[in-house]
């Protein structure tokens, strides 16, 4: 076999349990990989509490991880989201991939409970527990010094011992599996870190073919202007965004208030490279090195970090922001559900934030104390506690990120249709809407964009089981990929069989959130976009979104998925797509 | 959707690349919009059954493309030809052919490529996001097999008397339509002091550049600089709609909104430091790239390569000629353009395109534009007419 292991680890935390199993050819070209085989492991068990024993939480890797393909060192990790209650996968950055991969593995599965706190290191073919009692309530980066051997780890933070529903996994303390809490998976288990180390090179098919795919990839990232030109990802990070967001008007303020924030310029990507002295850094395999560290080693926050701990919570203090980031990475918390939490607390409680203020709630958050209590669970279940569910901006339970709805009505429907709740990587419209990337769009029109998100959240998603990064689909298409794909593996996919592929995957999703009562009702977006206006200016204009419209491009949508009026799957679509 | 359909349906008869009512264009959301009624209807929506996508257009190409298109279709060998000229090779890679108008064929090669030609009835491309990508997809396939179908013939790659007359016949009627329809173009006086000014000034002369068909589709970029900002038309921007299309980047660099900027902002920035030039216009007149493709250096080292390696010091006339690929990779043209451009005032990139100059405005640059292809395809009619 090339391009995959042909081996899938599980470990059961239970029993100790170790075993090693084979999967089938025909599943690898199926499912592809990363999210697309881990949603196949999921299923069976996905209508169980996100805290069973039997919930699996699932690595796992694709077939272009470990081969010359550029941004191919990305990862999945899934299990059921204890936040939103949906199917829960998040790409990741950094190493883990790589090892994982050089270990002899596609993917583990982790299983059961430990009795007490425990970690797994692998390395190649070993695999052993570790007690990790001591390392329970130690920040991310003391945890990270105190545990043993080499390679990348995985690793929960104290958010996720004190509950935190937006808890997340840290690889190398840095790189962040954020979304929906798998953080919180991960503690229930008992496990607080996961270390792979491995030595093995994936063998590929074919060579020359993956070297004649990259050089094209390369050729195209070098002529994206939001990729590697002089205002690009690889000079100032995914901060690059902020000024443009902000000029199209669209920059989510005062808790999506309003929609443009002034003091922008004080607080921009340039603001944080001229005082920080940024550097590039990044993940394995990648041309483009989005992350940004300064001088002294300190993480710069990505965009959405950046935007919602400025310009929603109407703060301007750019070291506060450093700080806000640097507090969620070592308690293990997303920076986006943390972010939108406390502006609905300030929304709420009418408190203006100061930086001090922004410090102690994270940390009250994190340790669940104080404030911190209630706002653990959440933007959507805080604010429906404190009576005011209208001041939660979340889809499916999930915080909104950094692009307002009603500057790009892509963004809109894909928020409401996004399988793990209100997310903007899962159809990414922000690539033509915004970045004019492959051709511009008309950002204030649904007119297509049933069809266009649809299409896009396939190809997303097998972007993200082969496994790739999103950003390099900026320059790049999946007729370069396909053939880094049969490189590797050696299996004739084009891009149109990548993308059905993709199709399946993205379907199997909506077959998991149905299992658990997932309907139209949550493919929704909160109420204050259909009822209060952006912020308006520069030739600009932001209205209030048209709710009939919005629903009427939903009733597209779920036509051309082939969905039921209520946004359930059909049995004839499953059968189609051999997942029934 | 209609109205999306009948602007590029539009754009395609107005750039000559189809004959007027002869687009087949269809747009997929949850129900289906053809711009009209067809034969072919039944079996483009079979291929676009089996496909994932938002878009299709089929349409057969006016002249001179047709009978180009025919005539590379009889050179193609397992199925495609490739392009020559290095900015559709770079996003395009190869393009199939076939003689089989029948579903399977055209979807098994769509599937794999974003366009098929079908010998003696026209080009099927589609757009996963919209028209427009179809759109463009098309008229790249129309430049594209322009260029190699000119080049193969002064290259001697093809010896063909039927063909060689056709390209004679073609290269004076171009001549002479340039000599027409381009000599009295006037456009704005400057130097521009005012954004409003500026701006207009700009969209005027990406109009007039793509109306005199110095630039195909989407491609090809403008820029202008005043005091501490370089304007520039964004990304996949049409020279020819440019309005709201442009971004003013402090060259400082103290804001990323022009994130959006063109691929080449950095080689316009560059030029701008080392010369007193303002303005800045980009096309693909197709003789231009044609002849800068024209090397004929027995045994160099770099052939194959020339579009980004090349070291000679070549030149048409007194324009010189530098490698360089789009954007700012090692090979950028970001690193090769800007002296030669800042030094001569006009530049072509390698099997790319033509960077000319104003030091006020764009009529100095426009201008430029136009007596360079039109010399370009005298000499290339000269060229060809001694074989």
């Amino acid at each position: 076999m090339f391009g995959w292991r042909g081996k899938i680890l599980r470990i059961n935390l239970g029993t100790k349990k170790i075993e090693h199993e084979p999967p089938a050819a025909e599943l690898y070209e199926k499912w592809i990989g990363g999210k697309g085989l881990s949603g196949y492991y999921l299923r069976p068990f996905i209508t169980l509490p996100f805290d069973d024993p039997a919930m699996p939480l699932l690595f796992f890797t694709g077939p272009l991880v470990d081969t010359p393909t550029p941004t191919s060192g990305r990862m999945t990790i899934a299990s059921r989201s204890p936040l939103t209650g949906t199917v829960g996968d998040t790409s990741v950055g950094g190493f883990l991939g790589t090892h994982i991969k050089r270990a002899g593995l596609d993917g583990i599965i982790i299983t059961g409970k430990s009795e007490s706190p425990v970690g797994i290191i692998i390395r190649d073919n070993a695999v052993s527990f570790h007690d990790a009692s001591q390392l329970v309530g130690k920040p991310v980066s003391e945890r990270l010094r105190m545990i043993t051997g080499d390679g990348p780890v995985a690793l929960t933070g104290p958010a996720a011992e004190h509950g935190v529903l937006f808890s997340s996994i840290m690889i190398d303390g840095h790189y962040s599996s954020g979304r929906g809490g798998l953080g919180l998976v991960m503690a229930s288990k008992n496990l607080l870190y996961l270390r792979v180390s491995g030595t093995s090179k994936t063998p590929v098919c074919d060579d020359a073919l993956i070297h004649r795919a990259r050089e094209e990839i390369i050729r195209l990232a070098s002529a994206s202007p939001a990729l590697l030109g002089e205002f690009g990802l690889s000079n100032f990070g995914t901060g690059a965004l902020y000024d443009l967001v902000n000029a199209r008007r669209m920059s989510p303020t005062d808790n999506f208030k309003s929609t443009y924030f002034p003091q922008a310029r004080a607080v921009n990507a340039y603001q944080f490279r001229d005082r920080y002295h940024t550097k590039k850094t990044g993940c394995a395999a990648c041309p483009i090195l989005c992350k940004k560290k300064g001088s002294d080693g300190t993480i710069m926050p990505e965009y959405e970090t950046m935007s919602h701990f400025t310009a929603l919570i109407g703060n301007t203090d750019i070291d506060s922001v450093v700080e806000a980031n640097r507090i969620c990475n070592e308690a293990g918390m997303d920076t986006i559900s943390a972010a939108v939490t406390i502006a609905t607390y300030a929304e709420i409680s009418g408190e203006k934030l100061t930086p001090v203020r922004i410090r102690e709630l994270l940390h009250s958050i994190a340790q669940s104390k104080n404030e911190g209590a209630l706002l653990k669970k959440g933007s959507y279940r805080y604010a429906r506690e404190a009576g005011k569910p209208n001041a939660s901006i979340t889809v499916k339970k999930l915080e909104l990120p950094a692009y307002d709805p009603r500057g790009a009505y892509g963004m809109a429907l894909a928020y409401a249709t996004s399988t793990r709740g209100g997310c903007h990587l899962r159809a990414y419209p922000i690539s033509h809407e915004i970045l004019r990337k492959p051709i511009a769009t008309d950002r204030f029109s649904f007119s297509g964009k049933a069809r266009i998100i649809k299409i896009s959240e396939d190809l997303n998603a097998v972007i993200d089981s082969l496994t790739a990064c999103k950003f390099i689909f900026f320059a790049a298409t999946l007729e370069e990929f396909a053939l880094a794909f049969t490189g590797a593996t050696g299996v004739q996919m084009n891009a149109q069989e990548l993308l059905r592929a993709g199709e399946r995957i993205y379907y199997h999703d909506r077959v998991m959130n149905s299992l658990n009562g997932f309907t139209a009702a949550d493919d929704d977006l909160p109420e204050r976009f259909f009822t209060t206006p952006g912020t308006s200016g520069d030739g600009i204009e932001i209205p209030a979104l048209d709710r009939t419209a919005f629903l009427s491009s939903r009733a597209a949508y779920y036509r051309i998925r082939g969905l039921d009026e209520e946004g359930r799957p059909l049995e004839a679509k499953m059968k189609e797509l051999g997942i029934l | 959707m209609k109205e999306l359909l009948r602007k590029f349906e539009l754009k395609l008869i107005a750039q000559g690349l189809c004959d007027k009512e002869k687009p087949l264009f269809c747009a997929l959301d949850d129900t289906t919009f053809w711009n009209r009624d067809d034969e072919a209807i039944p079996l483009l929506e079979e291929v676009s059954s089996n496909l994932n996508i938002a878009s299709i257009l089929f349409a057969r190409p006016a002249e001179p493309y047709f009978t180009i298109l025919n005539a590379l279709s009889d050179d193609a060998r397992d199925g495609f030809f490739v392009p020559q000229d290095s900015e559709t090779r770079t996003f395009f890679h190869d393009i199939p052919v076939t003689d089989n108008f029948d579903a399977h064929t055209i979807t098994a090669a769509l599937k794999r490529r974003r366009s098929i030609f079908i010998r003696d009835r026209g080009i099927i491309t589609y757009g996963t996001i919209g028209p427009e990508q179809a759109f463009v997809v098309y008229s790249s396939v129309c430049f594209s097999s322009y260029v190699k179908f000119f080049s193969d013939l002064l290259f001697g790659t093809t010896r063909n008397q039927y063909r060689k007359e056709f390209a004679l016949r073609e290269a004076q009627n171009y001549i002479n339509y340039l000599k027409e329809h381009t000599k009295d173009i006037s456009l704005k006086k400057g130097p521009h002091k005012l954004r409003d000014d500026i701006i207009q000034a700009m969209i005027e002369a990406g109009r007039a550049t793509v109306q005199c068909r110095l630039v195909d589709s989407y491609f090809g970029n403008i820029s202008y600089f005043n005091e501490n900002a370089v304007f520039i038309s964004q990304t996949a921007s049409s020279l020819d709609e440019l309005a709201g299309a442009i971004d003013e980047c402090p060259t400082d660099g103290s804001s990323c909104a022009g994130i959006t900027a063109s691929s080449e902002f950095t080689a316009h920035r560059e030029v701008y430091s080392r010369s007193n030039t303002r303005a800045i216009l980009h096309g693909h007149p197709k003789f231009s790239v044609i002849m800068s493709m024209l090397c004929r250096k027995e045994g160099c080292e770099f052939r194959g390569e020339c579009h980004r390696r090349c070291q000679e010091k070549r030149f048409i006339g007194e324009v010189p000629i530098v490698p360089g690929e789009i954007g700012t990779g090692k090979f950028g043209l970001c690193n090769t353009l800007p002296p030669a451009l800042a030094n001569s005032g006009s530049a072509i990139v390698y099997g790319h395109g033509l960077f000319t100059t104003g030091r006020e405005d764009f009529q100095e640059a426009f201008s430029e534009m136009r007596n360079i292809e039109l010399m370009c395809t005298e000499k290339y009619a000269a060229a060809l007419s001694c074989i």
